[in-house]
Formats: structure tokens, C-alpha cells, sequence
């Protein structure tokens, strides 16, 4: 793809590769990279071999992880890494949170899998009571922010009430912690490594839909891409367009069926949803005067609200329409009715020209 | 066609049910309902409690429908494989063959006035409640004639009128809820109980264990069944728990191990559990069973234990063919007729599946309700942004 390099973006490749590294990165062309055709879930496997065999005190654990997991995004760990280091756990969630915590606390870095987003819940309470206010509530003594959470999200065309849901914007209102999602195989990579060595505790809900589905050439070699920073993935004049994970598959089909009507969108990946990049989003809807945001979760209390109000407060006076919202219904996600459930391609392009045409 | 017609609703040595026209009428004997008594396979091991007599009463014409409800189920679960492989059940599946001993003894040993409380492996414990082939299937493809109107699909299947609480998809979540129904139950002094059946893997979360302590603390009337088959997904029990006597892991609350791939000695023990339930409160009971099938339709099943393992447990232990052999060896059947009863099962399947493919989908509209009790004024498009529309007040 002509677009790679572009794409690329902000990566960089890590030099610590011990201790707790966010910032000392430093910036490397990636035309000089040897690149590999991956799809997500082998991305994601690449960065968790990268990661253990950099750090020896990191681990991997979850339900049926040294086995590969249920989407193989762990294969070859165990073999290679030994079974103290990746292994499975009993069918616990909260177990395996709460474990991750102090485990981390002792200055590990405990990389925990959650089989589904779905099944996040019976950990919510150590997530949102334990790892995210360790810190605060220790005046800095202690912290988990060795603990990553991985866990597949979303749609994947008929996973029904309990294999489907996207329950990002719970963890987005929870001081303490952070929310990651990447949009494609180079992008799970880097993020991932970042998340794994950032020096806070981090939930990473990986697209699930995309972890065959999307190929793409990702460097070999150790990299991280910065947390915290959007990407404008596509530029345009007259909306822009706030997205992260899959959606942004679709986000992108719509820019290009936008274009050949005469709208020119511009497109940002939000990548982590807290703390988020309100400068990119702001700099951005200042440009085009319009803000359009598509999610999968619901649209009621989806991190979608969020970014509107933020906008509205800071953009009021440029903005020519009313932000719009494209997202999941306000219904448990469906079984049979999956198609009317989701934010599809010609629902946001509806909403795009009614904004554009406002 | 309704398995309910053949299976047991009524507890005893007094079981008299009347049995289908077609098999009456062709062998006086399947309507005979001299008690006679079979021993278990093996005996029952107790954890703090006496353990029932290995010896079951039983009758020819409750054995006889035990095969027949043993063997509709059976045929139910491999025709939903080849649905689901034909991409008209879609979502989640998980079979229930190997298993149906458990659904068909805990019947016979109960009322439908008990309350069934289970986990997503749940079509064959519907039809045990009295559900029919047609809701199944329908529910399976999301039809309107579903058991719960095609919105549950497969992992969902509830029967309220016969107790029949689900069908639930969260590990370990349904238990509690179990402690729930059963409380209630003691509170109306209508001395029924609640089995609340959970797996080898839900054994482990956390939910387990408060739920044990609050039944026994509150003296509920629930007995928690732990349907262990051995595998949680890929993983064998001995690998995630470290007592797999499950049926000892209740400490202070008693606890049975059962043969569940024994129709009879799952009667028995279930019979056993209501009277301990109804005069001491909760009881475990690990039924000792095995699926065939994978996990669900994305695992073949082969990965994690041997073939061998698999078709050791068919020859030895399968709880169709034990039904058989005492059928046989009672003479209260012969082979050609059990034979013939496969056959009509087979075909009652395939006849409720032609018309389950007939049964319409859910109305587009059916996507808002049940969110709430009533809408909230939602207005909503489908896919296509104009044709297909739903308002609710
Ligand atoms: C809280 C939660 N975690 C994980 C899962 C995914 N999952 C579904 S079934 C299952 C294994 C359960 O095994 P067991 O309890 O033995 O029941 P069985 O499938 O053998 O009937 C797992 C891990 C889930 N549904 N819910
Ligand atoms: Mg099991």
C-alpha cells in the first residue's frame, strides 16, 4: 500500500527496554524497517513475544493463554517463554485482575487477558476500586501500573447479546487508569508495547472483528507509538470525523463514498480514549467547523457524549452545526437485529451531508 | 412431540405417565408401571451427609422413556450442529450431547414446581422443562416462534411456567440468582427447591462461594449442581481447580458425587437432594459427566484430551446406551423397537426444523422492546435508513 509509510505515522522504536519508559523514544525512519505482512491477532502476538523477551519480569495469564487463547493472540508464548511466565488461569475474572494488581505492585509487569470485553465485569470492581486509585489513595507509595488488561471488543457480525459488546466508555470514567484501542495491526503493535511498558495501568480492548480481517506491513522490530496522541489519519476541510478501533474501517469507507459527493472529511483516530487528545480534535474541528463521532457502544453515555461536550466547550463559537453522533442503539446488543444495530457506513454518511448541509 | 408428555413430572415409585399412542399401541409393556429397583453404576461418595441407597426404583415405562427422551435430545443436539455448520443458527451454540442423563434423571427425581436454573448449555435442559422441539429450533435461528422470540438465540432459552430460569451467558453469574429463586421459594413455604447448575469452570469465581455461604447461612432450599464434564473450554478441571471433589468444595455445606452419566442414579440422587434441601438447606451435587461435542462450535474438541478419551467414554459410559442395555437386559424392549424410537425421534426433529425454518423473524420493531417495561419514546432506522422503522411510546 502506497499509504504505508504515511500511516506510520508517529512510531518510534524503543531504546529502554527496561524500567518504565514513556518518553525516552526517539524517532526512526520507516522506510529502513524490515516490514511484515500481518494480520491484527499476529501483530498483537508480536508485541506480547517482543514484550516478554524484553523484560524478563513480565508475565501473561488469562483463561486458556498458554494455550494460544481463544484467538491464538498468545501462540508460541508458553513455548517459549516458559510456564512461569505465561499461563493459565482458572475461570476467574476477578480473580485474575486483583492477581495482575499485585503482581504489578511488586514491580512486574503483569499482562493480563480478558477472553471477552464482556466478561470484563467480574473484574470492574478491582479495575475501577483497586488498580486505578492505588497510587492516589497511597499518596504514591504504591502503584499497578505494570497491569495491562487485554481484552477483545465489538461486533464480529453475529456474536450476539454476550460475544459483542464495547463497554469502552465504562473505564473512561475512571480517573486512574487508561483506555487504549488500536485500529490495525501496526497500530496493536506499537500501542501495545506502550501500554505494556507505560508506567500506568491500562485496559486495551483489541478489535476483534479485525484481528483476521485486517493485513497489514508491520515492522519487525521493537516499537512503541505514543499514548495520549490522536492521529489524523485522513485530512479533509469541511467535517471531521472521531472514531477509534474497527469503526475507523468504516469511517474510512465513508470518507472516500463522502468524497465522491464533494465533502472532503477528515478523519482522526482517537487511539487512547483517556486521557485523551482534546488538542487534535479541537485543532481539527476548528478547521472544518463540523464534528461528527461514531462508536459501537451505545449511543447514551457513550465516550462519543464526552467528546462532544469538550468540543462544544471549546469550540462553540466555530463550530457550524451541531455535533453529531453515530453510534450503537440504546438497546443490549442484538442477536438477530445486528445490522440495524450498528453505526453503518450509510448512517454516518446520512448524518454527514445533513451536518454538512445544516 | 413435547418431551414433556413422556418425561416425568411427578417424583416416586408412583410415576404413571401416559406414553405416546404409537408406542402403546405396539408394545403393551412401555405402559407398564411395575416398580422394580436397578443399582447404580457405581456408588454415590457423600461429603458430610448420608448418602442415598444405590438402589433406584424404577419402572418399565420410565426407563422406556428415558431412552426416547435421552435419545430426542441426542438427535436434537447433532441436527443443531448441521445447522449451525449451515450458518442458519448463528452466534453462539454450545451442545449438550454426552450430558443428557443430567437433564432426563433431574426431571424424573423433581416437579416442574422446582425451580431449573443454568448456564448457556441450555437446549436440553429446556426440553427437559417441558420445552418443544419447534421453540428450540426456532430460538436457534431467531424465529418469532423461539422460547424466547428468537431474541435469546441459543444460549437463552427460558420456560416460565414450568420454572425454567436459563440460560445464562456469564460464567458463574446464574447461581446467586439460584440462592435467589430459592429463598423466595423457602419465604412462600411452597416446599419446592431450585437446582442451580453451574460447571467444573464456573466452580472457580468467586460468585460460587458467596453463593454457597449465603444458602447455607439463610438455610436456602437450592441445591447448586456442578455438571462437571471435565473441561471448561480447553481446560482440564485439574488444571483450574485445585480440589476437583467438587462436591466437597461447599466445606460446611454437604455435598454428593453422582454418576450423571447414569440416568438412575441422577433420579435418585436429585430425590434425595429436594428432601435434604426442604429439612437442611443447600447441598452440592457433582454430577460426573462428559460432552462430546467441543466447547462450542468453534472448537473441534480434539485439542485438549485424546480421541481416544472421547471414544472410550462413548463405549463405556454414554448414558443412551446404558438405558439400552437395561432395556434389553429387562427384556422390557427389543432391539428392533428401540431401534424404531430412534427413528421417530429423528424424525420429530427433522419435521420441527421444516417448520422452524417457517416461522418468521422477529419484527424489526421487537429490536426496542423489553429494554424497559416501555419505550422511551425511541425512534429509530434500520440498515437501509428508511424502510424499516420502529416507534415506541
Ligand atoms: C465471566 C465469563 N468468563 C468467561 C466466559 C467464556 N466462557 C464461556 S463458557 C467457558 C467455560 C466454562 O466451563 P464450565 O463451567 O466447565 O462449563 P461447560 O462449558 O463445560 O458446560 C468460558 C471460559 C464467560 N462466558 N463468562
Ligand atoms: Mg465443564
Amino acid at each position: 500500500m502506497s499509504t504505508c509509510v504515511r500511516k506510520f505515522g508517529r512510531w518510534v522504536s524503543l531504546v529502554s527496554k527496561r524500567g518504565f519508559s514513556t518518553s525516552t523514544c526517539i524517532q526512526e525512519d520507516a522506510s529502513q524497517q524490515s516490514l511484515k505482512s500481518l494480520n491484527l491477532c499476529s501483530a498483537v502476538n508480536q508485541a506480547l513475544h517482543i514484550a516478554l523477551d524484553t523484560d524478563p519480569r513480565s508475565y501473561v495469564f488469562g483463561e486458556d493463554v498458554s494455550f494460544g487463547g481463544v484467538f491464538r493472540c498468545t501462540t508460541g508464548l508458553a513455548d517459549r517463554f516458559g510456564k512461569q511466565r505465561v499461563f493459565n488461569t482458572p475461570l476467574c475474572e476477578q480473580g485474575i485482575v486483583g492477581f495482575g494488581i499485585g503482581l504489578a505492585a511488586m514491580g512486574n509487569r503483569a499482562i493480563a487477558e480478558i477472553q471477552f470485553a464482556d466478561y470484563i465485569f467480574p473484574a470492574f470492581d478491582q479495575i475501577v476500586n483497586e488498580a486505578a486509585k492505588f497510587r492516589y489513595r497511597s499518596g504514591n507509595q504504591f502503584n499497578c501500573g505494570g497491569l495491562t488488561i487485554r481484552a477483545p471488543y465489538g461486533a464480529v457480525g453475529h456474536g450476539g447479546h454476550y460475544h459483542s459488546q464495547s463497554p469502552e466508555a465504562f473505564f473512561c470514567h475512571v480517573p486512574g487508569i487508561k483506555v487504549v484501542i488500536p485500529r490495525s495491526p501496526q497500530q496493536a503493535k506499537g500501542l501495545l508495547l506502550s501500554c505494556i511498558r507505560d508506567p500506568n495501568p491500562i485496559v486495551f480492548f483489541e478489535p476483534k472483528w479485525l484481528y483476521r480481517l485486517a493485513v497489514e506491513e508491520v515492522p519487525e522490530d521493537d516499537y512503541m507509538l505514543p499514548l495520549s496522541e490522536a492521529e489524523v489519519i485522513r485530512q479533509g476541510t469541511d467535517i471531521t470525523l472521531v472514531g477509534w478501533g474497527a469503526q475507523l474501517a468504516i469511517m474510512e469507507q465513508v470518507c472516500i463514498d463522502a468524497e465522491k459527493e464533494g465533502i472532503s472529511c477528515e478523519l482522526i483516530d482517537l487511539k487512547t480514549l483517556i486521557p485523551w487528545d482534546k488538542e487534535t480534535v479541537e485543532a481539527s474541528v476548528k478547521k472544518t467547523g463540523r464534528l461528527l463521532i461514531s462508536h459501537e457502544a451505545p449511543v447514551t453515555g457513550g465516550f462519543g457524549a464526552e467528546i462532544s461536550a469538550s468540543i462544544v466547550e471549546r469550540c462553540f463559537t466555530r463550530l457550524e452545526a451541531p455535533v453529531a453522533r453515530i453510534c450503537g442503539l440504546d438497546t443490549p446488543f442484538p442477536l438477530v437485529f445486528e445490522p440495524y444495530y450498528m453505526p453503518t457506513k450509510n448512517k454516518i454518511l446520512d448524518a454527514i451531508k445533513s451536518t454538512v448541509n445544516y | 412431540m413435547a418431551l414433556s408428555r413422556l418425561s416425568s413430572s411427578s417424583a416416586g415409585s408412583n410415576f404413571i405417565k401416559p406414553l405416546s399412542a404409537a408406542l402403546s399401541l405396539r408394545r403393551p409393556i412401555s405402559s407398564d408401571t411395575t416398580t422394580f429397583t436397578i443399582e447404580t453404576s457405581v456408588p454415590f461418595t457423600a461429603h458430610n451427609c448420608d448418602p442415598p441407597s444405590r438402589s433406584v426404583d424404577t419402572t418399565p415405562s420410565e426407563l422406556l422413556s428415558f431412552f426416547r427422551n435421552m435419545a430426542l435430545m441426542r438427535r436434537m443436539e447433532i441436527a443443531a450442529d448441521s445447522l449451525y455448520k449451515a450458518k442458519l443458527i448463528r452466534g453462539f451454540c454450545h451442545l449438550y450431547d454426552g450430558q443428557e442423563a443430567v437433564a432426563v434423571g433431574m426431571e424424573a427425581g423433581i416437579t416442574k414446581k422446582d425451580c431449573i436454573i443454568t448456564a448457556y448449555r441450555d437446549h436440553c435442559t429446556y426440553l427437559g422443562r417441558g420445552g418443544t422441539l419447534l421453540e428450540v429450533f426456532s430460538e436457534l435461528m431467531g424465529r418469532r416462534d423461539g422460547c424466547s422470540k428468537g431474541k435469546g438465540g441459543s444460549m437463552h432459552f427460558y420456560k416460565k411456567e414450568n420454572g425454567f430460569y436459563g440460560g445464562h451467558g456469564i460464567v458463574g453469574a446464574q447461581v446467586p440468582l439460584g440462592c435467589g429463586l430459592a429463598f423466595a421459594q423457602k419465604y412462600s413455604k411452597d416446599e419446592n427447591v431450585t437446582f442451580a447448575l453451574y460447571g467444573d469452570g464456573a466452580a472457580n469465581q468467586g460468585q460460587l462461594f458467596e453463593a454457597l455461604n449465603i444458602a447455607a447461612l439463610w438455610d436456602l432450599p437450592a441445591i447448586l449442581v456442578c455438571e462437571n464434564n471435565h473441561y471448561g473450554m480447553g481446560t482440564a478441571e485439574w488444571r483450574a481447580a485445585k480440589s476437583p471433589a467438587y462436591y466437597k468444595r461447599g466445606d460446611y455445606v454437604p455435598g454428593l458425587k453422582v454418576d450423571g452419566m447414569d440416568v438412575l442414579a441422577v433420579k435418585q440422587a436429585c430425590r434425595f437432594a429436594k428432601e435434604h434441601a426442604l429439612k437442611n438447606g443447600p447441598l452440592i451435587l457433582e454430577m460426573d459427566t462428559y460432552r462430546y461435542h467441543g466447547h462450542s462450535m468453534s472448537d473441534p474438541g480434539s485439542t485438549y484430551r485424546t480421541r481416544d478419551e472421547i471414544s472410550g467414554v462413548r463405549q463405556e459410559r454414554d448414558p443412551v446406551e446404558r438405558v439400552r442395555k437395561l432395556l434389553l437386559s429387562h427384556e422390557i424392549a427389543a432391539e428392533k423397537e428401540l431401534k424404531d424410537i430412534e427413528k421417530e425421534v429423528r424424525k420429530e426433529v427433522d419435521d420441527a426444523i421444516a417448520k422452524a425454518k417457517e416461522s418468521p423473524m422477529p419484527d424489526p420493531s421487537d429490536l426496542f422492546t423489553n429494554v424497559y417495561v416501555k419505550g422511551f419514546g425511541v425512534e429509530v432506522f434500520g440498515a437501509d435508513r428508511k424502510e424499516v422503522r420502529a416507534t415506541l411510546p
